[in-house]
């Protein structure tokens, strides 16, 4: 029964998609807005990366909401999730990664901040970004404690220090567009001089808003998956006494 | 495919198949998969059908991508909107997945099961035992016994004076 | 029936991520499932790149199949259901500890 009515209404799903893609045309954009913004662009940010430039410069507001949403799910997480104390050996069954792992992310974690950190400071000439930065950043850091998780899993990890980071970094997004409120009467508007194009101190503040997104995302990231592996195994459930529930 | 009187495939059936089929298989695997991980598991193959159909919206014939410098000026490039719009929806979709996972650790910390069905009986036994009804008995049954106390009979002395008195 | 190279590439992909999608719920090892997504999240940054998308296709392909991957894998782990050819333990025996 269950079956019948889930294929129903895939059936129906697939019905009302088909007919929207016939109604939109293939090859030519229905929306306007983008053409506007392909044309107006170069001029009025001074960027070469569009997608960066809509992102942080003509739609600042929406990233402060993404990054919002980030936040509130890490933290939901956080909340969910049962703290680590001293005592819970998470990780004592977990094994000490082998030698091709320890090495291997000994070696890694210098390369890999440095790619993020390009990635991120790039942003607004090549294809990249505060989100892309930010999530290697938080695999950098993560790579470390999957190679020694140590008696309570978290490697090391201290979870002040990363909280203190993200919030100074969101601090920062926000105080920039504040600054932007004072001076122009536009919050989030992109200031300071466009400079030359194509360099790197170019498009103004943009850089300087990748960054900080760089490192809240990073920050929030490793955080939360270092949460996740300081997480106690789950009470072996004995298939012999089904109706037993640990209280 | 010649019987069917198409004789040249093109690129957009290809890409409206794959992300109309990812979606599908998406969707039907959240309805129809008995195991909560699983659940999660065709949540993301969905959200990746949603993003790639996102992307598609944006394509423009003969166009290239929209960096600057890279191409001449005046070349046409494919619409940016969709793009932010995806780069946003996808890391959302991950800190999605993340509350996701952590909610199926505490369920199964507390009922030691993943199995929607026995979750399922689990919940309703826990609702019933905190509203106060019975196991096994409907929402709309009644919290007070059954049968009722019978009514509270009328005085017989008023009934005696106004028999009398017609 | 004519088709060009940018076609086939594309029809190529599609029928590896459509399988691999199918895989997911089909398995039923769970940290197979888990691998085969990451292999869905790959194949459809391959197909941005096709679409002329280079910020998506580098975003889905490091959250996709880093990130996504990570977390899942994680919370498998810490449910007990982390199962390669039917070791379920992570603590080496005694046979292990001689090799490692």
């Amino acid at each position: 029964m269950r079956s019948i009515a889930a294929l129903l209404f895939a059936g129906g799903l697939a019905f009302l998609l088909l007919i929207i893609a016939s109604e939109l045309g293939f090859g030519e954009p229905a929306m306007l807005i983008g053409g506007d913004i392909l044309a107006k662009a170069p001029d009025e940010v001074g960027a070469s990366n569009i997608v960066t430039a809509v992102l942080l410069g003509y739609r600042g507001i929406d990233t402060l909401g993404e990054l919002s949403i980030l936040f509130a799910a890490a933290t939901a997480a956080g909340l969910v999730l049962v703290r680590g104390n001293k005592d819970c050996h998470a990780g004592a069954n977990d094994p000490v990664g082998g030698f091709i792992l320890r090495t291997g992310a000994d070696l890694l974690f210098p390369l890999l901040l440095v790619v993020g950190f390009y990635i991120i400071l790039h942003g607004h000439l090549t294809p990249g970004g505060g989100f892309q930065g930010g999530v290697i950043l938080a695999a950098a850091f993560f790579v470390l404690v999957l190679a020694r998780p140590g008696a309570d899993g978290s490697g090391g990890m201290n979870h002040t220090a990363i909280a203190f980071i993200e919030g100074l970094a969101g601090v920062g997004f926000i105080g920039l567009g504040l600054w932007a409120l004072v001076d122009n009467g536009n919050f989030l508007q992109p200031m300071l001089s466009q400079g030359v194009f194509g360099k790197l101190l170019s498009a103004g503040t943009l850089p300087l808003l990748s960054i900080a997104v760089g490192l809240k995302v990073g920050a929030e990231l490793a955080g939360l998956m270092t949460q996740l592996a300081e997480q106690p195994a789950a009470p072996r459930h004995d298939p012999a006494h089904p109706g037993d529930r640990p209280s | 495919m010649n019987g069917f009187g198409i004789d040249h495939l093109s690129f957009e059936v290809v890409m409206y198949v794959g992300a109309y089929g990812l979606l599908g298989i998406g969707a039907l695997g959240m309805v129809m998969s008995n195991n909560l991980f699983r659940m999660v598991l065709a949540l993301v193959i969905a959200e990746a059908g949603v993003n790639l159909l996102l992307v598609l919206a944006g394509w423009r014939n003969e166009a290239v991508a929209p960096i600057l410098g890279v191409h001449e000026a005046g070349t046409p490039m494919v619409d940016p909107i969709p793009q932010v719009l995806v780069l946003t929806a996808i890391v959302i979709g991950v800190g999605v997945q993340a509350l996701a996972v952590a909610t199926l650790l505490k369920v199964y910390r507390i009922y030691c099961t993943l199995d929607v069905r026995e979750l399922r009986r689990h919940l309703e036994q826990d609702i019933c035992r905190d509203a106060g009804i019975a196991p096994d008995g409907s929402w709309e049954a009644p919290t007070i016994e059954r049968p009722l106390p019978p009514p509270i009979p009328v005085q017989a002395s008023t009934a005696d004076r106004s028999g009398a008195a017609s | 029936m004519e088709i060009d190279l940018q076609t086939l590439f594309a029809l190529v992909i599609v029928v590896l991520v459509l399988v691999s999608a199918v895989l997911v719920l089909v398995l039923e090892n769970m940290i197979g499932a888990v691998a085969v997504s990451g292999t869905v999240s790959l194949g459809v940054a391959v197909l941005f790149v096709l679409l002329h998308a280079p910020d998506v296709a580098m975003t889905e392909a490091v959250v996709g199949a880093g990130l996504s991957g990570v977390v899942l894998a994680l919370g498998l782990r810490r449910l007990g259901l982390w199962q390669l050819d039917g070791v379920t333990s992570d603590r080496p025996t005694e046979r292990e500890k001689t090799d490692a």
